[in-house]
């Protein structure tokens, strides 16, 4: 059967699948005798999947849980609900040394590049400590050579091997970061803000590379970051999350022509447009106030609160995720009514 | 007269590798009511521009050159003539707010303090034009909130207090250093806007330092680009954006992600890095990193006018690509 043979070729495509995962902290308040423990849920109920050799965007602003659904899903943070399946494999039942396995596979890119770089450390020992904790009885010409093959595919020059991390600016760091991050052949890279602590001219350096990349090396990519515009340029899909859920998973021609979410509209509204005479007329967001405490997180629609078309429904209920026609993912009451086309006024 | 006038400030650190030429022989003036961006990357040294104007420059620092407030040098005042300025004439807004509100003291006594002082206010008068301005802002509640600390607020609230304290006396000249930056894309918008309306309801004059030019684009009428410690550019936000002369401020507009472009259309990276200011190269600074450069550029570039306000450091005409 045709259909049979299609659905386990895109079984097999799909290499990371997270269902329903949670992370929830346990947060005190106040003193001694009169602390109260909170729960903070930081991720709550996020599920996608992912392909071989795609980029899912994640998007959303301080403290919506991006940072630590990327830890959750490489293991790094024990998840307090749900399942991150790898290859078909369950993480979460792996004992350490069977995960510890795993991980050659996964490996992640931080926000900070200075600051995931041990100053003490040559450019030689950060990028080749991975390779010394895998395969402790490599030899050192193998890899020195493999280091400076990997500095070579990152942009760097092989000669600055022994150098330390001072050294560099804040681009050539996080070309570190991702050679480091690359030099296992992994085949997932969760790159966390990779690029949100470098200036414009070196941020659009280090996007085209980990494009470059990822194509030469069918990569699947987990690009997180807090503006939709870098986002663009990178991702297949992209997920919105808000105070811990996914309001939207979409591909990208559908997110940024016609948003599912009002939480997703607002968030395309309100990145600046370089052009004078467009941004005099822009458009407002029509978000009013901040976003909730984590700690006390609206009742019903996170978004409620904050959502300029929010109905009775909405403090009562918590929509679900669900598929719409067109195959995106959506979490609001109201998608089917709400018309969000970029460019058009609001009805 | 122009507000302010900056005439060849030059600012330097001493550090034990050297000197650090921080800003060269830098002019710029901006009129009463303008809103003049300065953007460049980080170490271009726009913030250390205006930390010397503020005299403000770290113990290490050095300025040299005129900085011309309403007419008088504010690099030869002494701290008691620009104590009577700061603050009351020019108040200044730092990149982050959440380390400079001081965190022991509630809201209400780091507001009304300035007014205090500048205005002789009593201290239920300045309490009251406090809330006032916080309304302004749109802090909810402000009778309650005002007797807040910093850590109850939020972060885009904290920069609104940041806000309000900078237009407390209603200054002739407010510079906002970065103030967008630390917050999340929503609250940006809600401060860009905000800014922009009080701008048009005091006629306050702003200098924006930005590295962001989506927010200069909304937010000014000149733009001032830097680049290694020079400025290499200088125009109304239609010539920078529409007709950038420099290949510097054009390969800045190239590499800026944008919402309005096809899918697929890769990002224009500028090749390498801005120079160690340590060791600046002679002529022109851009020359490493540029598309168009030729062996002319060994030599210090022009800086070139069009007569319409538009200036460019380069050797470059107006028509050439």
């Amino acid at each position: 059967m045709p259909g049979a043979v299609f659905w386990g070729q895109l079984m097999n495509d799909r290499v990371l699948r997270v269902q329903d995962l949670a992370v929830h902290f346990k947060v005190r308040e106040g003193l001694l005798f009169n602390s109260k423990t909170y729960t903070l849920k930081a991720v709550n109920g996020v599920s996608f999947e992912l392909n071989a050799g795609e980029t899912l965007g994640i998007v959303g602003e301080s403290g919506c849980g991006k940072s630590t659904l990327a830890r959750a899903i490489l293991g790094l943070i024990k998840p307090t609900r749900g399942r991150v399946l790898w290859l078909g494999e369950d993480l979460g039942k792996l004992d350490e040394e069977a995960l510890r396995k795993r991980r050659e596979d996964l490996q992640i890119v931080f926000q900070d590049p200075l600051a995931a770089l041990n100053p003490r450390m040559t450019v030689r020992d950060i990028i080749a400590e991975p390779l010394w904790t895998f395969y402790p009885r490599i030899a050192r010409v193998q890899v020195d050579e493999r280091v400076r093959g990997m500095m070579k595919m990152v942009g760097l020059l092989p000669n600055q091997i022994n150098r330390y991390p001072h050294e560099f600016s804040g681009g050539q760091c996080q070309r570190i970061g991702i050679a480091r991050a690359l030099v296992l052949n992994p085949k997932l890279v969760v790159c966390d803000e990779p690029v949100s602590a470098l200036d414009v001219s070196i941020q659009a350096q280090i996007i085209n590379l980990l494009k470059d990349l990822q194509k030469k090396l069918n990569l699947s990519l987990v690009f997180i970051a807090h503006d939709l515009s870098v986002v663009k340029h990178i991702s297949d899909r992209v997920m919105v999350l808000y105070l811990g859920r996914a309001m939207e998973i979409s591909s990208r021609s559908a997110l940024y022509k016609r948003p599912l979410h009002p939480y997703t509209s607002a968030l395309i509204k309100a990145v600046p447009v370089p052009d004078p005479k467009l941004a005099r007329i822009a458009s407002d967001t029509g978000l009013t106030g901040d976003m909730p405490s984590p700690l006390d997180p609206p009742l019903g629609c996170v978004f409620h609160s904050r959502c300029p078309y929010v109905v009775k429904r909405c403090e009562l209920e918590v929509p679900a995720l669900r598929r719409m026609e067109n195959g995106d993912w959506v979490a609001c009451h109201c998608a089917e009514e709400l018309d969000l086309t970029i460019g058009k006024a609001p009805t | 007269m122009a507000l302010l006038e900056l005439k060849d400030l030059n600012v330097a650190f001493e550090i034990p590798d050297g000197e650090v030429h921080a800003v060269t022989k830098l002019s710029f003036s901006i009129d009463a009511g303008d809103a003049l961006a300065i953007v460049g990357e980080s170490g271009s040294g726009k913030t250390q521009t205006m930390m010397a104007v503020m005299n403000l420059l770290a113990e290490n620092g050095s300025a040299s050159g005129k900085a011309l407030f309403k007419g008088e040098d504010l690099m030869q005042m002494n701290a008691a003539d620009l104590n009577k300025r700061r603050g009351k004439e020019i108040a200044m807004i730092f990149q982050d707010p959440m380390t400079s509100l001081n965190p022991y003291l509630r809201i209400e006594q780091q507001m009304i303090e300035v007014v205090m002082h500048h205005q002789g206010l009593t201290r239920a008068e300045a309490r009251a034009h406090a809330i006032e301005m916080l309304r302004a802002v749109r802090i909810p509640d402000p009778e309650r909130r005002i007797r807040q600390y910093p850590h109850e607020y939020s972060g885009g609230m904290r920069q609104r207090v940041m806000v309000a304290m900078g237009l407390l006396c209603e200054p002739d000249l407010l510079i906002a250093d970065e103030p967008t930056t630390a917050l999340d894309v929503t609250v940006q918008a809600q401060i860009s806007q905000l800014m922009t309306e009080l701008r048009a309801k005091s006629n306050t004059a702003i200098i924006l330092i930005t590295h962001d030019l989506g927010v200069v684009a909304g937010l000014c009428d000149r733009v001032l680009v830097m680049y290694a410690g020079e400025a290499v550019e200088c125009g109304t936000v239609e010539q920078i954006f529409y007709q950038p002369k420099h290949p510097y401020t054009k390969g800045l507009l190239k590499s800026v992600p944008r919402l309005d472009q096809p899918d697929d259309s890769g990002l224009e990276a500028i090749p390498g890095n801005p120079p160690n200011l340590l060791l600046l190269p002679e002529g022109c600074r851009f020359r490493e990193r540029c598309p168009s450069a030729h062996d002319a550029c060994r030599d210090t570039p022009p800086m070139q006018l069009d007569g319409q306000g538009h200036a460019w450091r380069c050797f470059l005409g107006p028509t050439d690509e």
